[in-house]
Order: C-alpha cells, then structure tokens, then sequence
C-alpha cells in the first residue's frame, strides 16, 4: 500500500454557442439626450462579466469611452430577444449583436454630427473621448454632447441603431451526418499531477497546468478571472460533485451543501493558467466563448493521471475513492 | 404568535424591531432593518454567506435566533465603508478580482474581517483556514486568497 503518483494530459476543442433550431441574439442601442449610450439586451449578467465587455464593445464601436455607455439587461420579457447566456455564446452572439446596432446609431450620429459642422458624414471621425471631428482638420469638431442635444431637440433625430446575429440551424447530410453545430471554438490542454492512496482510494490533484486558446481576450484580467475558477470548477468535477452519484440509479443524490460535496479554499491545487489569443474570424473583435469550456479539460487530465497514477481506468464521475478502491479490487482479481 | 421587542447596535446604530418569536437575524437584517448584505445561500448553516461579526465574533446570522441579540454589537459588510470610502477587503477584492456572481462576498469579506482584525499578517494557510466554513461557485478561491493577503499587506503599510 503506497501513495502514488500520476501524470495526465488531454485536450478538448469546444464550440461557442449552439444551433439546435438556430441561434439569435438582438439588442438594441440609443443615446440619451447627453450622448450616453444606452444599450438593451436580454442577455443577463450573473457575473460573467456580460455587463463590462458589451459596454467595451459597444463603446469601441461608436468611438467613445466606455463609461459613457450603459447597459440594461434588466427584463427578458420586454428586452431584445436572446436566446440565453450559456454554451459559452455571450460574448460572441451578443457582442455581434451590440457591433451591428452601434454601427447603426454611429452612422446616425455622423449624420448628425455633418449637418451641425456643414460637412458630409463621410469626412468624420470619432476620437474616442466623446467628440467628431474632420478626419485631417481635428480642430473642426463637435462633441458627442452637442450632437445629441441637436438630435432629441432640433434635428429631430434618434441616435439608436439594431442589432440581429443569428446562426440559421444547421441540418446534418443525410449522407454523411455532417453538420455545423456551431460556429468558432476555443480550444484547451491540461496537464494535471495527482496522488493517489491506493489504500484509501484517495487523490490530490497537486499542480494542473492549463493552456487556453480562446480567441481575443476582450478583457485579459476577467478572462484569467474566469480561466482560474474554471479550472477549479473542472478539478471539483472530476472528483467532489454530482447530484446522482450512483447514476442511473438517481438515489442519494446531496439535497444541500451537508450532502453534495462542495470543496472549500483548503483543496486547491497549484494552478497555472496561459492564455493563446488566435482571433477567430466571426466573433465581436476576434473573440470566441471562453465560459464554459475552461471547466472542461481538468476532468479527462484528472483520469488519465490517475490510470497513469494506479493503472484503473475510472469512466465514471466524480471520480470517488469508493470507484477508484473498486476498480482496484477488480483490477487485483484479474 | 406575541412578538417580542429586541434592540441591538447594527453597524454602529442603534436598532428596535418587534420581531415573531423564532426569526432569524438573517431575516431580521434583510426584512425588517433593509440590511440584505448578509445573503441566505443555504439557510442551514453550511455556505457562509450569511455571517456576520456579533460582539467580534464571526456568526452565522442564519442559524442565530434575532431575539437572543439583544444588547450585541452586530457589524455587517454594508457597514464597512466610511464616507463612501471603500474598507481596505472591499478595495482588494476589487482589485484582485476576487468576486463574481458576488454571492458569497460578504460573508468572505466578513470571515476575512474577523481574521485580519486578530491576525494583522496571516500566513496563507491562516487565510485558508479563516475561509474554510464559506463556499464560492465561481472563483476557485484563490483570488479571495490573494485579496485578503492583498489588504492584510495595505493594512500593515498604512500603519508603518
């Protein structure tokens, strides 16, 4: 009876979003009568940061900072449809929603902007702090300010632009099965180090290393935010938490935190987390979902090194010291 | 059922409620004196998103009755900031982006609270075990490591 050690490794690609019947998000954008921009969505913040990056996108696109824009995800019932913040799609379904409205209401504003300065829409420039100018003569300018008081009071005009991104749903061949369920994916590698008490059945998980390609990091410091609680999250799968933990059998399942094993601060492994940043060609500024599938390579990484570990093969999750001390017990039979 | 009166001093003020025999300081906090920084994640005593600091001692105010805190100093994470200024745990779990969904960060604030004000210079594993009774989703708890070591050190520099 010894502790032993392990090594794993795996890889996973995951897509962003899903098109089971197809895919839509929409979302609105309008200036208040002082330039702010107001954007509308359905997509809700709770806590991925929905709120933060719309705001960056929808500021980057008009040409103003991102403090003057403002973002109410407060009702899906009268908000602008969206199919919901799973499947890693926020960012890449909402942020081409908010790019498309903003373009809209930036070209209402330039027209805005032309007709207060005598000069053609096409000759103006934002300059990121809140005015227009003429693209080469900066010193003839206006500010964003000034351009919405004309609309809502004398042009008579609304700043507010719409914005539709929808992936159409995707029939497979009926040849082959081929089909497009999604659009880009983000792609990971985990290695990951483990104990095992082949007494106990116990593991540590003692490093987990982890490489993530994720498309543009819109925000570098919430993405590794959420890269290092997914990769906790995924470790806490592979080996603490289930609602069914005799599956199929649906008997036993935790009803509360007394029950379903929750890991506390004192079980973490040492974590490395690297960013790749290969902007994909569809999404809001290169960006791709990097949600939902950071949690996912630690779990296969945590297998591997276990077999690596003590030579069982556990294809059921969590993997428990009940299943490992079975699955030797099977192993010593032969 | 008769209710029965209870006062006590809630982040420096004094409070009187009429509360039913059997009310929780938790519901106590949030329904009646408007104080819903302390969060009912659990109600059973298991998540910590419910503590609070009674009498300098880290509680949970979901397991503790309202009519026995009568007299007691109660602190809560809504009462931290002073003159809209940011207590040193607030500032560093912004800065280190120790919170998400924000669920749990009061009662992490509040366990890290009582820590710091025993232990100026915690070791981490002192930080650990001052956060073992609260549960995150969302972090994998170590930027809530980082930022109580984080405000422990801008405590320590500001009384240097």
């Amino acid at each position: 009876m010894a502790i032993r050690r392990g090594r794993g490794v795996a890889a996973i690609n995951y897509p962003t979003g899903m098109n089971l019947g197809g895919d839509p998000t929409q979302a609105l954008v309008h200036s208040t009568p002082t330039g702010n921009f107001m954007v509308t969505l359905s997509s809700v913040d709770l806590g991925q940061g929905m709120k933060q990056i719309m705001a960056q996108i929808c500021a980057e696109t008009i040409g103003v900072p991102t403090d003057r824009v403002i973002i109410d995800t407060a009702d899906t019932d009268t908000g602008p449809h969206c199919m919901g913040t799973f499947a890693s799609r926020g960012t890449h379904r909402a942020g081409n929603a908010v790019i498309q409205a903003a373009k809209e209401a930036r070209q209402v504003m330039l027209e805005v902007a032309a007709e207060e300065l005598e000069v053609n829409a096409s000759d103006l420039e934002t300059d990121g702090q809140g005015n227009i100018q003429v693209k080469g003569a900066p010193q003839k300018s206006i500010s964003i300010f000034d351009v919405a008081l004309s609309a809502h009071f004398k042009r008579g005009r609304s700043i507010s632009g719409r914005g539709m991104f929808l992936i159409p749903r995707s029939y497979p061949e009926k040849e082959t099965g081929a089909m497009k369920p999604s659009t880009c994916y983000a792609h990971a590698c985990t290695v990951a180090e483990v104990e095992v008490d082949d007494e106990t059945g116990e593991v540590t998980v003692l490093t987990v290393k982890n490489v993530f390609e994720i498309g543009r990091a819109l925000n570098p410091k919430m993405v590794e935010q959420q890269l290092v609680g997914g990769s906790w999250m995924g470790i806490s799968h592979a080996l603490y938490e289930t609602t069914e933990p005799y599956y199929p059998n649906r008997d036993h399942g935790g009803t509360d935190f007394n029950q379903y094993l929750m890991p506390g601060p004192g079980d973490l492994a040492e974590t490395e987390i690297i960013v790749l940043e290969r902007p994909s060609a569809d999404g809001p500024f290169g960006a791709k979902g990097p949600g939902e599938m950071c949690a996912n390579p630690q779990i296969p990484a945590v297998a591997n090194a276990v077999f690596d570990a003590v030579g069982v093969r556990i294809d059921t999750l969590p993997i428990t010291p009940e299943r490992i001390l079975r699955a030797l017990k099977a192993q010593a039979a032969g | 059922m008769a209710k029965v009166p209870v006062q006590f001093t809630l982040n420096g003020s004094e409070k009187a409620e009429f509360v039913e025999s059997g009310t929780t300081l938790l519901a106590a906090l949030r329904d009646k004196i408007g104080d819903t920084s302390p969060k009912g994640g659990c109600h059973q005593g298991t998540c910590g998103a419910c503590s609070v600091i009674i009498d300098g001692e880290l509680r949970l105010s979901c397991l503790t009755l309202a009519e026995t805190c009568g007299g007691a100093d109660i602190k809560t994470t809504a009462g931290l900031a002073e003159g809209g200024v940011l207590h040193p745990l607030q500032r560093a779990f912004l800065d280190a982006f120790a919170t998400q969904c924000g669920f749990c960060t009061p009662g992490m604030i509040m366990a890290a609270k009582v820590l710091l004000d025993r232990t100026p210079n915690p070791s981490r594993e002192d930080v650990v075990e001052a956060l073992s009774g609260n549960i995150c989703r969302c972090t994998g708890y170590e930027p809530i490591i980082q930022a109580v070591l984080l405000a422990a050190r801008a405590n320590s520099q500001n009384a240097a």
